[in-house]
Order: C-alpha cells, then structure tokens, then sequence
C-alpha cells in the first residue's frame, strides 16, 4: 500500500500522482516509440488503428463518460473530420495545416449542433444525435462535390520530412504523436476548471447549477470540444482506410465507439485505450470465435452483431465500469493482499431515478 | 385526387410507426426508459410469423394470434430477467443496455432465418378496393383497421380493467403504488410484454409490404420520431406523430423533385430534430415532461 503525502494542494491535479507513476508511462512510451523495430508492418497499421480508435474514444469520453451526455451519432464526426480533411489535402493543403483545420470545423460543426441539441437531455439527446448520425451519412451519401458521393473519394498520402504515409511506421509515429497529444490536452482539459464542471453536470445537473455552472453553455463546449477530437480521429483515419465511402461512417461504427469506451471503462481515459485496443481486435476475437464454433453457427454473418450486443449487454450488467474498473479492483486486491474486501466495490442498492418534474 | 392518394398511403405506413411509437411510449411512460431495441422486437415478430404461417403452414389468424402471446411472452422475461437489473443506473445504462439486445436479436434473427428476403401469404395479399377514384389495397386497409382496433382495445383495457387501472397507477407514482399494494415489479414486466405485442402485431402486419428481412428493424428508429412528435408520454401523440409522419415521407417522396434529392429517407429525422428544437414537448404532452436547461 502506498501513501501519498501531500505538502502541496498542487498535488491533487498533478498529472503523475507519483514515482511510480512517472516510470511506468515513461516505460510505456519507450516501449512505444521503440515497437517499429520490435513487430512487422501488418501488426504496426493494427496499432496505428488503435491509437485513431483511441483518439475517437477520447473524444467519446468527455461527452459521454465525464459529461454524461450520450451520443449515438458520433461517427458523423469522423466522417466530417475524414471528408474535410481528405478535401483540403485533395486541394494541395499540407498535411500539418490541413490537420488544424479539421481540428477547428469539427470544433465549429459541434458547437453548431450542440447549442440546439443540447437543452434537451437524457434519452432524448440519445435520440436526437441519433437522428443526426443518419442525417450526416445521408449528407456524405448526397453532397457529390465535396464528398465523391457513393463512388467514393481517394485520400492523397502526403510525405512528412521526405518520408511518406505508405511506409506504416512513419503513419505509426504520426498517430502515436496525435494519441499522446490528445491524451495530455483531454488530462489537461480535464483536470481545470472546464473539465471540473463537465463532471459536476456528469453527477447532479442540479448541483452544478447551484454552483455557478452554465448548463448550456459548458454542454455545448463538450460536444465541441469531443467533435474536435473525434474530428482528428476522422482526419487520421482517412489516412488508415486509404478510400473514403459514405457507408463507412453508419451506424455501426458510431455504436463500436460507444461500446468502446463502455467496454474501456466510463469515465476514465485509461478506458479509451483499453477499449480501443478491444474494439480494434474485436474482428480477430470473432475469427477466433468461429473456430471453435461449429461451422453451421460460426459461418453465419449474423455472429458478429450479436456478439458485439452480447458484449455489450454483459458489461453494462456485471461490470459497469469496464476492464479499467476491473483493472483497479485486481490493483487494490494486491495492494490491500491479504485483506481485501469484496464488499469494496459492491454496487449501491438504488431506485429508480425520475427525470420528471 | 393524387395527394388524398398519397394521404392514405402515408397514414397506412404511419400506423406502424405509431403502433412501434405506442410501444416506447408505453414502456416509457411507466418506467422511463427507452426501448431501442423496439424495433428488433417487430422485426422478431415478423419472423415468427413467417416461421408459423409461411414455414408450419399455419391458418393467418391463428398463427397471428400466436405470435403475438410468443412475442408478448418473450417481452416479459426480456424486462424480468435483464432489463430489470438496470433499475437506478443512468438513463445511458438502458440506452446501451437496449440497443445492445437490439443487435443480439438482429444477430440471432440472421443466424437462425438466414439473411434471405421472405414474405409469406396472407388473406389481404394483391387485393384491392376502389372508392370513388383512390385505390386501395386490403393491406394498407388491414393496417389501418387493426391498428384502430388495437387502440381501442389498449383504451379500453387501461380504462376499465384492474391491471390497467395498476399500470397507469404505477407510473403515475412507483412509490404509492407499492403502498397501495400493486406489484409493480410485475406490472412493468407486464407493461413490457404489452409493448413487445404491440410491436410483433405492428410486425405481422407490415409484414406484406415490406416483407421480412433483418433491415425492418429500422422502422424502430423512425418510430422514434413519431414518438417524439407525439410527445413522448402520451398514447394518442405517439399513433398521431406516426401517422403524420407517414404522411411527410410520402409526400417528400412525391415531390422530392420540388425539394432535394433523398429528402425522403431522412424526412423522418428531419421532423424529429426540428420536433426537438423548436416545440421539444411534442403535440400531445399534457405538462411539460422534457426538462430544458
């Protein structure tokens, strides 16, 4: 067990808490930074994969998991930041200008939306950012000029210092670059201010107001701020597919991120990276799955969505917190080893809460 | 002529979405959740009708009849087994909760029926009536009736018997219901089961139209539309928000040329946000039930 002596209220925001913590996300960057000598190309695009799921989950994370506002349209933001950024670079743009911009019209585009959207809450912001999700397909579908329409748009490769996209480490170090960039300003969004009114209207909208939250206004910062991120998880993506179609960006996939940062661990960034590195395995675990299975059920197309809801349903009724909540109970299990108690981390006997008033 | 054509078309598609709407709307109304998953429900429904009537041969009617008890059966234990843990989580719990049953159904309906496009025959099939000029077909007719005849039947039943009398008791106050000594665990089990029958009813019925396949489960979404529009809580609204809702989609499909290309796929959500953003309540909702920042 280790204890934190505090001499310091700086401490409580500190972004290492201590010692330990600093050497082992130092460790984990090396180990990073040093895993194109390490694997071959085709496992480095699975983890450049994840880390752009990572970056969308982050995104995800503030919205949902600290502000406690569901979308189930976010893969529109992916679609805007991909097709905005795939023109811009079409139109001879660098790469390092073009990525600000995606930055700022995902922003903007979430701002946009949030402000009308977001007086309403619960379910219905679950359904009205639904509705859009369908909206901005069909939008990717019909808009031709800007987006290819169904036959799709070519993403331009660009080369960064004389080293091009298509080499799968250099595309590798350009999205771990973003992921721990993102990472450090979504910790950073989250320990101010901002970031402590986003959980305060997470936990009791009631209670932040009474302290001087402006509902409104810190709602809308939220999707914009979670727009932004999702934005240049898009821009990075468009890089990963190579190819971009309108039916990409459906309903699935905004329902993978949500499962990401369910399965990862609500409100938790630790969550967005384990949740990635599920959702972006999650294709070869169902090729696992149908091995074993016989193959009458394991050739079936079916498997994959019900495995996918079976996944989901089994972590939001025994394990709500995702496998960062399981990875914190086995932490303390060790640390409190040999008095851990089960009862820590029972769940609360609670009531049916009313929305009504 | 050709746009009270168009009206009856529009109503006929509109009472499914209500009756899919009547079902969130109930289960809503007395547990504050949604049920995304409402629209797998239909599409379950319509399956099991096919596996009866088109598969087993069985009579329409009968085999009608007993999907609907299956469906309603199924409904019951889905909230008494699963959905019931929830009870107190955040509103987002249920929202993933639900659609992830939605894809397990999805999933289960295309292993088990295959991703095949079936239909099977019904009485009401090709047939159709003339009146003054409009064309109707028995199938349309059939879903407006039968669509009349469940309300009715609902209004009766929540006015008249004991256990509707409990049902709206319960959501009225959960708590004095269980002073009162009504079951409301049970009640919502049962307010659930009601819900899934009136989505497999809205599932057989559509079933000739459409036909059945695993992309019907989409109409559950546009239902949510006629929901909202309603105002979600309300009964009437939500068969009121469906039917208006029919009509706008085929009117934007008519008259796409006038407007832009695809409006009526999206004419649905169209309504839906600007319900949201401009008159959130809804049409029908007796107090204001949305709570606005």
């Amino acid at each position: 067990m280790r204890f934190i002596f505090k001499t310091n209220y700086a401490q409580d925001i500190n972004i290492a808490r201590h010692g330990g913590d600093k050497f082992w996300y130092s460790t984990l960057i090396i180990l990073m930074l040093a895993m194109p000598l390490l694997i071959d190309d085709f496992y480095l695009g699975e983890i450049s994969y994840v880390c752009i799921l990572a970056i969308a989950g982050i995104g995800l994370m503030i919205l949902s998991g600290y502000t406690g506002l569901a979308s189930l349209g976010h893969a529109a933001f992916l679609g805007i930041g991909a097709y905005t950024h795939a023109f811009l670079l079409t139109n001879g743009i660098p790469f390092f200008a073009s990525i600000p911009i995606v930055v700022i019209v995902s922003f903007m585009v979430g701002a946009l939306i949030g402000i009308p959207i977001l007086r309403l809450t619960g379910m219905y912001l679950a359904i009205a950012t639904l509705a859009l999700g369908f909206i901005a397909e069909h939008v990717f579908i019909k808009w031709e000029h800007f987006t290819g329409g169904n036959r799709g748009m070519p993403v331009p490769q660009p080369e960064i210092m004389g080293m091009s996209f298509y080499d799968s480490a250099t595309f590798y170090y350009v999205c771990l670059a973003f992921l721990i960039l993102s990472m450090f300003a979504a910790i950073n969004i989250l320990r101010s201010p901002t970031g402590r009114a986003f959980v305060a209207i997470r936990d009791s909208e009631i209670a932040a107001q009474s302290l001087g939250v402006n509902l409104g206004l810190y709602k809308a910062l939220s999707f914009a701020i979670s727009g932004a991120f999702t934005g240049l998880a898009g821009a990075l993506l468009a890089h990963y597919i190579g190819y971009l179609a309108p039916d990409i960006f459906n309903i699935f996939l905004s329902l993978s991120l949500l499962l990401l940062i369910v399965v990862g661990g609500m409100g938790s960034l630790h969550g967005t990276v384990f949740g990635a590195i599920f959702v972006g395995y999650l294709p070869q675990l169902i090729a696992i799955c149908r091995d074993y299975l016989p193959s009458s059920i394991g050739s079936q197309p079916g498997l994959e969505p019900m495995l996918f809801g079976l996944i989901l349903v089994l972590f939001i009724l025994y394990e709500p917190l995702g496998i960062y909540g399981r990875w914190v109970k086995i932490k303390l299990f060790f640390q409190l080893f040999p008095t851990y108690k089960k009862q820590t981390f029972k769940k609360q006997k609670v009531f049916t809460k009313s929305d009504r008033v | 002529m050709q746009l009270i054509q168009l009206i009856i078309d529009g109503v006929a598609s509109g009472c499914i979405y209500g009756l899919v709407a009547l079902g969130f709307v109930l289960i809503y109304k007395a547990t504050e959740t949604i049920n995304f998953a409402q629209g797998d429900i239909l599409m379950l429904g319509a399956f099991v009708a096919f596996s009866l009537i088109g598969v087993l041969g069985m009579d329409y009617i009968l085999g009608f009849a007993l999907t609907v008890v299956i469906i309603a059966v199924f409904g019951f234990f889905l909230d008494a087994v699963v959905v019931r843990q929830i009870i107190g989580q955040p509103p987002f719990a249920t929202v993933m909760l639900t659609i992830g049953i939605g894809f397990i159904l999805r999933g289960f309906a295309s292993i088990f029926w295959g991703t095949d496009i079936f239909s099977f025959s019904t009485p009401f099939s090709g047939k159709i009536t003339e009146f003054n000029g409009l064309i109707i077909s028995y199938v349309n007719l059939s879903i407006i009736i039968g669509t009349v005849i469940l309300v009715s039947v609902l209004y009766l039943f929540f006015t008249f018997s004991r256990i509707g009398v409990a049902m709206r008791a319960s959501s009225e106050n959960q708590l004095a219901a269980y002073y009162m000594g009504i079951p409301v665990k049970f009640i919502f089990s049962l307010i659930w089961s009601i819900s899934a029958a009136t989505a497999a009813i809205a599932g057989v019925l559509l079933a000739p139209i459409t036909l059945v396949d695993t992309s019907i489960s989409l109409i559950g979404l546009k239902a949510f539309a006629a929901a909202v529009l309603g105002g979600f809580g309300s009964i009437p609204g939500a068969i009121v928000g469906g039917i208006i809702i029919g009509i706008v989609e085929q009117l934007c499909g008519t008259y796409e040329n006038y407007l832009f290309e695809g409006i009526r796929e999206i004419s649905a959500y169209l309504v839906l946000i600007l319900t949201l953003i401009i008159y959130p309540r809804g049409l029908f909702s007796d107090k204001a039930e949305v709570k606005k920042v």
